[in-house]
């Protein structure tokens, strides 16, 4: 099994943060100061993006939409791999398809999973969020009236 | 305005016709007014603008700074990267009837966020003419910071330590109320 909280010598979990590309990247990067002291691993969907990481290191996957089975089949291999090598104490995701094989494969691998629903979904939540919740740990809305006991919860806004 | 430049943008994926048809008039009627768009895959090629596809992220962040204002769908990523510029946002939403995204959720993201400093709505292509010429005219909003909500912050710290849930015993943040 993975470390799951600081361990006896006080280091914190490794946590992989992924997203796909656009405004699921950008509040993602905004949520990256609460990974400070943690060995840092960001995925996404463009190269590019490396420039917008404080630190860590950065890995690229396909980008794939639901409706590209071959390049979502590509993507899910993709992620595995990087969550074998990585081996992630703790996935954060702000979404859509590569938090949700990060967090199926990942609760596989023992890894820990903080959903985080994005801020664009302000009447109902993500389609994605909808389904992952048997595979998120935490289920955060980033709207308090959608916000439930049974989750998701609110715990803040990126903004 | 002298040396008023807008930059438009539909984000990275897919195009948003409707918007750049309609920015594209705008420019023609202002000649005065340098305008570059960002158009995804688009089918609608700009005539009285310069445009380009998708932009790498270092050379969008430029455009965005140079900018006197920004015109774009209501996506997220626009809103934020806008206001962490200090520049003034006019957001357009797609329609998820019309296949423009999968749902209607940036009609809600423009009803929510149009009230915030910064940030104006136009909610279809006949509105969007009137709301350029009045967004020249706007100040800059304040520069939005680089992170999340404190509270945020803190949720997901805490999570991450102690595998904590913002509902737990030694937490304030509550679940909210019907």
């Amino acid at each position: 099994m993975t470390t799951q909280t600081p361990d006896n010598r006080g280091r914190l979990p490794k946590v992989l943060a992924i997203a796909s590309g656009g405004g699921h990247w950008v509040q993602l990067l905004r949520v990256a100061p609460a990974f400070e002291g943690c060995d840092l691993c960001f995925v996404t969907v463009r190269a590019a993006y490396k420039s917008d990481i404080p630190r860590g290191r950065f890995r690229t996957i396909v980008d794939a939409t639901r409706w590209n089975k071959f390049k979502l089949a590509w993507m899910a291999l993709q992620i595995l791999w990087i969550l074998i090598r990585e081996r992630p104490a703790v996935i954060v995701s702000t979404g859509a398809a590569p938090g949700y094989f990060a967090f199926r494969l990942g609760k596989f691998l023992g890894a820990r999973t903080l959903w985080i629903d994005s801020i664009a979904n302000a009447e109902v939540l993500s389609m994605t969020g909808q389904i992952i919740a048997p595979y998120a740990d935490l289920r955060l809305t980033q709207w308090e009236h959608l916000a439930s006991p049974e989750g998701p919860l609110y715990g803040g806004s990126v903004v | 305005m002298i040396n008023a430049k807008i930059f438009a943008t539909v984000g990275a994926q897919m195009g948003f016709d409707r918007m750049i048809r309609a920015v594209d008039a705008w420019a023609s009627e202002n000649p005065h007014i340098q305008v570059f768009a960002q158009i995804g895959n688009g089918e609608y090629e700009p005539t009285a603008m310069e445009w380009t596809r998708l932009l790498e992220p270092p050379e969008f962040r430029a455009r965005v700074e140079s900018a006197s204002a920004i015109v774009g769908h209501a996506g997220m990523g626009t809103i934020i990267t806008a206001l962490q510029h200090a520049k003034p946002v006019l957001i357009m939403p797609r329609r998820g009837d019309l296949q423009e995204t999968r749902n209607d959720h940036q009609i809600a993201t423009a009803e929510r966020f149009g009230v915030k400093a910064g940030v104006s709505v136009a909610m279809d292509e006949h509105r969007l003419p009137e709301a350029l010429d009045s967004i020249l005219k706007r100040d800059a909003p304040d520069r939005l910071s680089n992170e999340a909500s404190a509270e945020l912050i803190d949720t997901v710290r805490r999570f991450i330590r102690d595998g904590e849930s913002p509902a737990g015993p030694s937490h304030d943040v509550v679940p909210a109320k019907d």
